[in-house]
């Protein structure tokens, strides 16, 4: 590759030449975060409502120090962000996993319990509901099970003028 | 009178401004200058390709593009020169959230399709210059106070020390960004000259893949 000094741009760099090793080394923090952030997006689901822009500049440009350390610190932030996120989706999941088991062992102490297969991180529209058998005579005789809807609503045409 | 049309048989290595080539070592432009297509439309073969293209790519290998090693690539340097990748696209990921929306690549012309057939195929990312609009080779470097994009008046004014790809008298298109119209190929171009950014992580010889794959599109029509 050729190289060839362009002395009428001078970048706006912010520092000395001894810093280049320092912007070095934020630019591999930056891959190294931007990296674990890519392994997490297949995990992510779009209701966990994560943000993932974290702002950029106007236009591409040369970095100083300072530059680099907000992109750096943003994406760590982000990441942290991201980790919560599944991580306390990951124990909202586990407490209704163990609450679909307890209304599967014993329904009538989880009269009309509703549990979703997405509140159990299942793919699905199916919903385990607990019910009484035979409607009303069910609940007078306290004859209830636990029912899983068939899964998601047939598509139906958009509603035009009347 | 233009000179004939001529193709270049190798990709062309282009400058790199110091300054940029301290900072961010990987970053180069590579290019290859041909014939323009006698034909705008795609032949029937090169929408079939686009069709494979749209059936191979689905919404599961739209959220792990960014894990493949080349699209990360662009990614992280999108990070590198302060553009953020989840604002402004990748090429390949804007791409990608166009085959979603719209159920399939679009045929836009054999050019075009060329364009996208070879960045979904090596993730690699590809412009079209009028080769008889650029003089000189191209090179890469930073915007100088006041210029604007195309070097012509009402061109867009570029932020000084924007990193752009220029050639002798210009810069022609900010870093992974769209050229200026009057230098971009169009209806009536006579020769082309193709061009590829080159990150740190992606090899020479993918990049000068991508372009043979563009040319090969070109070609076969």
């Amino acid at each position: 590759m050729v190289v060839i000094a362009d002395r009428q741009a001078a970048p706006c760099l912010g520092g000395e030449t001894d810093e280049a090793p320092a912007r070095r080394a934020l630019r591999a923090q930056i891959a190294r975060l931007e990296h674990e952030l890519a392994s997490l997006t297949a995990e992510v689901k779009p209701r966990d409502g994560v943000s993932w822009p974290i702002g950029g500049e106007n236009g591409p440009r040369l970095l100083g120090i300072g530059a680099l350390e907000r992109v750096r610190d943003d994406l760590a932030e982000r990441l942290h962000e991201v980790r919560e996120t599944l991580a306390a989706r990951a124990a909202r999941e586990a407490e209704k996993r163990a609450l679909l088991e307890r209304m599967l062992r014993d329904p009538a102490r989880h009269r009309f319990v509703r549990i979703s297969a997405a509140d159990v991180g299942e793919p699905g529209c199916g919903v385990w509901h607990v019910r009484p058998r035979l409607g009303l005579i069910g609940m007078l005789m306290g004859w209830w099970q636990v029912k899983l809807s068939s899964g998601c609503p047939l598509p139906r045409p958009a509603a035009g003028p009347a | 009178m233009s000179a004939p049309p001529e193709r270049e048989s190798e990709p062309r290595d282009g400058h790199v401004a110091e300054e940029l080539r301290a900072e961010l070592p990987g970053l180069g432009v590579v290019s290859l200058r041909l014939p323009a297509p006698r034909t705008q439309r795609s032949p029937k073969g090169v929408q079939e390709h686009l069709d494979v293209l749209s059936t191979r790519f689905r919404g599961a290998d739209a959220l792990a593009l960014r894990q493949r090693p080349v699209p990360h690539a662009y990614r992280v340097a999108f990070r590198h020169v302060g553009l953020d990748p989840d604002a402004t696209r990748t090429p390949i990921e804007a791409a990608a959230v166009e085959r979603l929306v719209q159920g399939g690549f679009r045929s836009r012309g054999l050019l075009d399709d060329a364009l996208t057939i070879a960045l979904m195929e090596t993730g690699v990312p590809l412009w079209a210059l009028d080769a008889d609009a650029v003089h000189g080779d191209l090179w890469l470097r930073l915007a100088r106070h006041g210029e604007q994009l195309g070097g012509e008046p009402e061109g867009m004014p570029l932020p000084d020390g924007q990193i752009v790809v220029a050639d002798a008298h210009a810069p022609l298109a900010p870093l992974f960004g769209d050229p200026a119209a009057s230098r971009a190929a169009r209806k009536g171009t006579r020769n082309l000259l193709l061009f590829a950014l080159r990150v740190d992580g992606v090899p020479l010889m993918h990049v000068e893949e991508a372009l043979w794959q563009c040319v090969g599109v070109l070609d076969g029509a």
